[in-house]
């Protein structure tokens, strides 16, 4: 019907004003004004010189811009004992992150794929641990993963820290691409093996290439996952690793003397832009991700 | 269908780092954590079994009082006020209004933020020398105190604030892909029964809704209680330990205190609410399911 | 209980550049049973929702029982609906969802609990009062939402397609159970429906609907028997009617031909006075005859298929010229395929349109 597929057009004094139409607006307004706020301040406050954030308003427009902060938080900040800028830790989040994403949702998929598709004995067993193991606090296995990884030789290091994340995105991955694949019609998968593929050549062939929306949604979620992670990059990266986060927050909070706000923001700003820019870039594929990654269990 | 012996091998190798995953990291892990926790381990481990004694020491250590208080305080309040804060965005954004895209995007993008990034933000803006404080001051409101990060007994509400700013818009998100989810007819039925709005979310919406509720709180709450990074960004337990959490305990006694027993028994504590809170939700999800 | 009647005039309906309906008039008596028919699309159910009050209209008025109720909140227009997912309130109670909108509005608490009372004995609710929507089955919610329309007291009950939910055998139940309510009650029905079974057997009159105008406002009956244009004569009617081209010829007594076959039109109503033009000859299934060969009017025709449908047989015949056409006839017709059949078609039983404007001659 015309009715039901068409939206109800909205009843006919909303269209005008009401009061109670300007009070869901004003409501909007105030509340937008509330999300905003941070991030205009962290923008205006890294364009000023110190000088005017001791006088001025924190609120103020800069009057004289300017991205000498900026300059300095990439390339000159210090990160406790080295002075080279947050541009250290931008290079390790990535050198982290890459490599994580891409085995992860690579590990994950296969697990999804082989828990939906293909009946293993102790298969729900194995899912429904993953899903409880979820929730657990990592302070519940950092220590004795530490004693493994320099019982083995890893010791802190970039591969270290890459197998970490894998491991600790493996529930939600698996989650993703088991629900996906488990929606898709059983019959392709049938024919798949009527036409005798392979558990792998129907993995490769057919399964990921149908999978291309999951894996967005799994690139965007890793993506911001991992770029801002703070404690596992801490505790399992390595002193020459350590992730963007874990240089900001040291930047920030283990300078002597007078702290250069402006500095601090644009650090900031800089380690948060990544993922900012894959939130607005990805639009409702980050809504569809938290949805996805939201029905945990 | 039955599985040939080759597809069998292969779908088994294909989830040999998950099985190793979960009898390692999970169980083997875990199982080390709890063990740890009944010994007298300090800087290296042990094997020396002492029962509950770090138990009883963890719960006469003023700090876990204090990390367990304010954890209390900051989940009841942050769970409350962003599932509240996210509803109500939800159902403004659901009013049909113009630029619902960008309004939404508004809300949710904190999310998309680290909390090392949300709590140095909010570090800056509640900064009583130079932030909102100065700002009210400024404008004339000569006496507006707004020093709650440097105090002790109201450290702990400003990661309330800086935690609702990051997680509301997860909760309008999921409360609005349920909104959305209401038959339209349900809407219509309450206009000819000439319901005003606010009763009509109250009385059908809101109890429609119980599946949008349990899943954006079990969120929240394992939120709280993996809460450790807005801790250390924002006020680094501070002052004094005014702001520490239990999370913050563990590493610190782990890593700094050389206190593994301590730092085990604080951890299996976690482990063992995470738990009563994570069961009773799964059991409910199970039990739902079956009912289809 | 008020019975009140439904005047519309000129009304206009559209959504952004699309008009959906426009200057509609459609007069609807007190105690009528008047049933929307039409395909998806048709605006049957935007007219039902302008009715309600559910949606804007852009020009035009509404009067429900001589009142202007264009611009009037749907809970001040005196109408209850019901809906075709049902719209039950989840998480109340049958009691619950009957009673919460008389319980906001103010209602006293006896009268409350007498009109539910009286709905729940109407539809044979009374066992099932505590249960949740979710407890029930389709016919089960079905009911529970007619009863939640029949505790407001309206002057007029509005239906849209609150059976297409159902499958056959319960749609065929609550339909009598719906015309039955209508007796008792004699209150204003309008229903809005695609089935035309469900628009004969309910309706006192049937607006047929396309394209956002009614076709034909009329009796079943006439509905059915003299269609005022080819898609009303195709939309009703299962079997459909079967069509048949050719033209009007005017060679002495006035007859149809077809081919090499010329029926005699003697006994056809024609609107106007016939011509000689194209014209397409409708005619539905069981009104075709058997009859013998030496009977001037037969047309042979060659049996194509036999379905039999238990009751009776359809049976698909094509003619010399290829035309096909299918008739019913009783189960026990000894037909095979391959049969040469001769039929009549009976001139007070057929329908004639133009070829082109496709309306009734």
């Amino acid at each position: 019907m015309t009715a039901a597929a068409q939206p109800l057009p909205a009843a006919r004094r909303s269209k005008r004003m009401t009061p109670a139409r300007w009070g869901l607006y004003a409501f909007i307004f105030i509340t937008a004004l509330y999300f905003l706020l941070p991030l205009y301040v962290m923008v205006v406050t890294s364009l000023k010189p110190m000088a005017e954030i001791r006088q001025g308003n924190l609120l103020a427009l800069p009057v004289a811009p300017s991205i000498d902060a900026w300059v300095k938080a990439w390339t000159s900040a210090c990160t406790g004992l080295t002075c080279q800028g947050i541009k250290i830790g931008f290079l390790n989040s990535l050198r982290i992150m890459v490599p994580s994403v891409v085995i992860s949702i690579l590990v994950g998929s296969l697990t999804g794929y082989a828990l939906s598709l293909w009946r293993v004995r102790g298969g729900n067993i194995l899912f429904g641990t993953m899903m409880v193991v979820a929730f657990i606090p990592y302070q519940v296995f950092i220590y004795p993963l530490v004693r493994v990884f320099s019982f083995t030789g890893l010791g802190q290091s970039l591969l270290t820290i890459v197998i970490i994340h894998t491991i600790f995105g493996l529930p939600t991955m698996t989650l993703l691409f088991r629900n996906y694949f488990a929606s898709l019609p059983v019959e392709l998968f049938k024919a798949a093996r009527v036409d005798g593929a392979g558990f792998y050549q129907i993995y490769a062939r057919i399964m990921m290439p149908m999978a291309t929306p999951m894996i967005v949604v799994a690139v965007i979620l890793q993506t911001t996952g991992i770029w801002n992670d703070f404690i596992l990059g801490l505790v399992f990266a390595g002193r020459d690793n350590l992730p963007m986060t874990v240089q900001l927050n040291n930047i920030v909070n283990s300078t002597q003397g007078e702290r250069a706000y402006n500095v601090d923001m644009a650090a900031t700003l800089l380690t948060a832009l990544l993922p900012l820019v894959v939130y607005f870039g990805s639009g409702r594929w980050f809504v569809r991700g938290i949805a996805a990654g939201a029905v945990k269990g | 269908m039955r599985l040939s012996l080759n597809s069998r091998i292969s779908a088994i190798t294909a989830l040999l780092p998950a099985l190793l995953v979960m009898l390692v990291v999970y169980i083997g892990a875990t199982g080390w954590t709890v063990w740890m926790s009944l010994t007298n381990s300090r800087m290296l481990p042990n094997n020396n079994f002492v029962g509950l004694r770090q138990y009883e020491m963890l719960f006469g250590n003023d700090r876990w009082i204090t990390s367990v208080h304010n954890i209390v305080i900051y989940g009841v309040l942050f769970v409350s006020l962003a599932l509240s804060i996210g509803f109500l965005l939800a159902v403004a954004i659901d009013q049909r209004v113009r630029a619902e895209d960008t309004i939404r995007s508004i809300y949710l993008y904190p999310y998309s933020m680290s909390f090392v990034v949300t709590g140095l933000v909010w570090q800056w803006l509640l900064n009583p020398t130079l932030g909102i404080q100065h700002v009210l001051r400024s404008w004339g409101f000569e006496g507006a105190t707004f020093d709650w990060i440097v105090r002790p007994e109201t450290a702990i509400y400003c990661l309330v604030i800086a935690g609702v700013w990051q997680a509301s818009g997860l909760v309008m998100a999921i409360m609005l892909a349920g909104l959305r989810g209401v038959d339209e007819e349900i809407w219509k039925a309450t206009r000819v029964d000439g319901l005003p709005k606010w009763r009509v979310y109250v009385s059908i919406i809101i109890p429609m809704m119980g599946a949008s509720f349990a899943t954006a709180a079990v969120l929240l709450s394992t939120g709280v209680v993996r809460l450790y990074d807005l801790s250390v960004a924002m006020t680094n337990g501070g002052p004094g330990i005014a702001s520490e959490v239990p999370a913050k305990f563990v590493m610190d006694h782990l890593f700094e205190r050389a206190n593994i027993g301590l730092a085990t028994a604080a951890a299996t504590t976690m482990l063992i609410t995470v738990i009563a809170v994570v069961a009773p939700y799964f059991y409910w999800r199970t039990r739902k399911g079956e009912m289809r | 209980m008020q019975k009140s009647n439904v005047d519309i005039r000129s009304l206009q309906i559209g959504f952004g550049g699309l008009k959906v309906l426009e200057n509609l008039n459609l007069n609807v008596e007190a105690s009528e049973f008047l049933v929307l028919l039409g395909p998806s699309g048709c605006g049957k159910s935007t007219l039902l929702n302008a009715i309600a009050g559910l949606i804007d209209v852009r020009g035009g008025e509404i009067h429900i029982g001589g009142r202007d109720v264009t611009w009037a909140e749907p809970k001040d227009r005196g109408i209850a609906m019901v809906f075709q997912s049902y719209a039950l309130y989840p998480r109340m109670s049958v009691r619950r969802n009957m009673s919460f909108g008389l319980s906001v509005a103010g209602t006293p608490r006896d009268e409350i609990e007498r009109r539910v009372g009286e709905a729940a004995r109407m539809l044979q609710l009374n066992s099932l009062l505590d249960r949740r929507p979710s407890e029930l089955s389709g016919g089960q919610r079905q009911r529970v939402a007619i009863g939640r329309a029949l505790v407001r007291h309206a002057g007029v009950y509005l239906f849209d397609e609150p059976l297409s939910n159902l499958d056959a055998q319960l749609r065929a139940e609550l339909r009598v159970e719906i015309k039955r309510l209508h007796a008792r009650l004699g209150a204003t029905m309008i229903y809005v429906t695609h089935d035309q079974i469900e628009a004969l057997t309910l309706a006192d009159r049937i607006a047929v609907m396309q394209g956002g105008v009614i076709q034909q406002l009329d009796t079943p009956k006439k509905i059915y028997r003299e269609p005022v244009n080819r898609f009303v004569a195709s939309f009703v009617g299962s079997p459909a009617m079967n069509f048949i081209p050719g033209r009007i010829a005017r060679d002495g007594e006035t007859g149809f031909i077809a081919g090499a076959n010329r029926l005699g039109l003697n006994g056809y109503a024609f609107r106007g006075l016939p011509t000689d033009a194209p014209a397409v000859l409708g005619i539905r299934p069981e009104h075709i005859e058997l009859t013998a060969s030496d009977d001037p009017s037969a047309v042979s025709a060659r049996v194509e298929m036999v379905e039999p449908m238990g009751a009776d047989t359809l049976i698909w015949c094509r003619l010399a010229d290829n035309t096909a056409f299918s008739f019913r006839h009783d189960a026990d017709a000894q037909v095979c395929v391959g049969d040469t059949l001769n039929v009549r078609f009976p001139a007070e039983a057929l329908s004639l349109f133009d070829e082109i404007s496709g309306q009734r001659l």
